[in-house]
């Protein structure tokens, strides 16, 4: 870590949380990727498709446009072995629409209102995410 | 609609911003065993302060600004599909370095890899309710 990194990431941080509240307040809604994106998947959120989506391109424009205007070094570095990409992809997937969740809806939206869920949900794809790593990074060395 | 918009472009500006669409900080973060990155830690903290206050607010109001109703109180049950499921989201997130946010987020710029990725977590979408009609039956066996 960079000594600005920490700096970014809290700023980062507090623009999420900002939108995460804007998300509740305004629209009554818990901002989880996971499940606004898996309601249009498994159609259980069609009902409500047009505020998905909306949600969705805001979330794949406005980053675009940032990063050609201010930030155009910024790369995602993602492994190009496309047998781990398609891998982890599907885990990702299937993993959080069984939990109901993810980094943002279980991380951010549930551990600040205490959930129970919210908290066990992270401790357990915190642990296994450290575990992955240190298998497939140092003991197995495919990423 | 527009509020939607707006929430998805602040919360995507966030996860840019905070290097959460990096997956080199990531996986330095889950990587405790090797060179730990600890910046995921303000992200979440700067994450959670404010919807903290937001969850204060709510719990005062009868119904969102835009008059649909507030989420109740969070469901206390955890059950195994809660665990199983937040172990194979880990084991993904580790290994590649993307959660869903930042995997949607980074589309623009991930090139074909971001995209297959993205392919990948959509078709595990899509399969995750036989998944979850299974593990529930061998979990009732």
């Amino acid at each position: 870590m960079i000594e600005q990194d920490w700096i970014w990431g809290f700023a980062g941080g507090l623009l999420i949380g900002g939108a995460a509240s804007l998300y509740l307040l305004v629209n009554g809604r818990i901002m989880g990727a996971s499940g606004i994106v898996g309601g249009l998947v498994d159609r259980s959120g069609w009902a409500t498709a047009a505020e998905r989506l909306a949600f969705i391109a805001g979330l794949v424009l406005v980053p675009l446009v940032l990063k050609l205007a201010f930030f155009p070094a910024a790369t995602t570095h993602l492994t190009q072995n496309a047998a781990v990409i398609v891998a982890a992809g599907l885990l990702v997937g299937i993993g959080t629409r069984l939990a109901n969740g993810c980094t943002s809806g279980h991380g951010v939206c549930g551990i600040s209102r205490f959930s129970l869920r919210g908290i066990v949900a992270t401790v357990f794809y915190l642990l296994a995410g450290g575990i992955a790593v240190v298998l497939f990074r140092h003991l197995l060395g495919v990423i | 609609m527009a509020f939607a918009f707006l929430a998805g472009a602040i919360f995507g500006a966030g996860l840019l911003v905070s290097g959460m669409t990096d997956t080199a900080k990531v996986q330095g973060w889950l990587d405790v065993f090797g060179a730990w990155d600890p910046t995921l830690a303000f992200v979440l903290g700067g994450a959670i302060l404010p919807m903290a206050v937001a969850w204060r607010v709510a719990a005062h109001r009868r119904m969102a600004v835009l008059g649909t109703a507030l989420p109740g109180p969070p469901d206390p049950r955890l059950g195994h599909n809660l665990v199983l499921g937040s172990v194979l989201f880990g084991m993904g997130w580790g290994l590649a370095g993307l959660c869903p946010g930042p995997a949607m987020a980074s589309l623009g710029w991930g090139g074909w890899g971001g995209a297959l990725f993205l392919a990948a977590m959509l078709a595990g979408m899509y399969a995750a309710p036989a998944v979850r009609a299974r593990v529930d039956r061998l979990a009732a066996a």
